[in-house]
């Protein structure tokens, strides 16, 4: 199993990683957890599983792109 | 692509438009460029734009350029449903979007929405819609240069 997983903007220089790969979990928070060495989560993290907004207590498979990313500012 | 309108005559409808652009554009350019090229620009009767532009300023501070950082398969994929959607809720025959990541100077264009309908209804809601959409959904961070460093851009003003 592997899933991949980015870390984009302010939360990237915040974790210090901007792409990281876990073996195994089975949510986007134990992602979070295995990829931070459970660094603290930001109260407005944002997260996408595979492109699309998902919830941190959202299921993850193998093969999955996971990404955690500030709330957005574009525009 | 043939859809019906809400008064059931059949309207064509372009295919539309998604641009991430890491070099600069004229965004007036892009929009009559854009239409000029349409095959379907006799059915436009109204055109609806929104061009969003660097201030050289935020927070009472003086910002010298700004860095657009984005999410590249996320954005391109968002950007294109949300033209999609738009076309959904609204009889709008053609539509651009393109917006600047990378290096921006002020007064550069960030961002441009061109809706086009045979009236002015349809592409000025789903112009106001796409906006606020885009701003709020649409993955991309700015970081700005200010004299006392640089900052993330941490929300987006209410309007």
């Amino acid at each position: 199993m592997s899933i991949q997983v980015k870390f984009f903007a302010s939360l990237r220089e915040q974790v210090g990683l901007s792409d990281s790969t876990i073996e195994q979990a089975s949510t986007a928070a134990e992602v979070w957890d295995l990829a931070t060495n459970k660094q603290q989560q930001p109260d407005n993290l944002v997260v996408a599983i595979n492109l699309e907004y998902a919830k941190l207590n959202s299921s993850v498979n193998d093969g999955d792109e996971v990404a955690f990313f500030p709330p957005v500012t574009g525009g | 692509m043939v859809m019906k309108s809400p008064f059931f005559h059949p309207l064509l409808v372009a295919d539309m438009a998604a641009i991430i652009s890491e070099d600069y554009f004229e965004p007036w350019q892009l929009i009559s460029e854009h239409q000029q090229k349409s095959e379907l620009a006799k059915q436009f009767g109204a055109t609806a734009t929104f061009v969003g532009s660097m201030r050289d300023f935020n927070d009472d501070a003086h910002v010298s350029e700004m860095l657009l950082e984005h999410y590249p398969e996320m954005t391109q994929r968002y950007l294109e449903k949300l033209e999609h959607d738009a076309k959904q809720q609204w009889p709008i025959i053609d539509c651009l979007i393109a917006h600047r990541v990378g290096h921006i100077k002020p007064a550069d264009a960030i961002v441009v929405i061109a809706c086009w309908s045979a009236h002015r209804r349809a592409a000025l809601d789903a112009c106001n819609w796409l906006i606020e959409q885009l701003k709020f959904n649409a993955p991309f961070w700015k970081k700005e240069s200010r004299p006392d460093g640089d900052v993330w851009v941490e929300h987006n003003t209410a309007g």
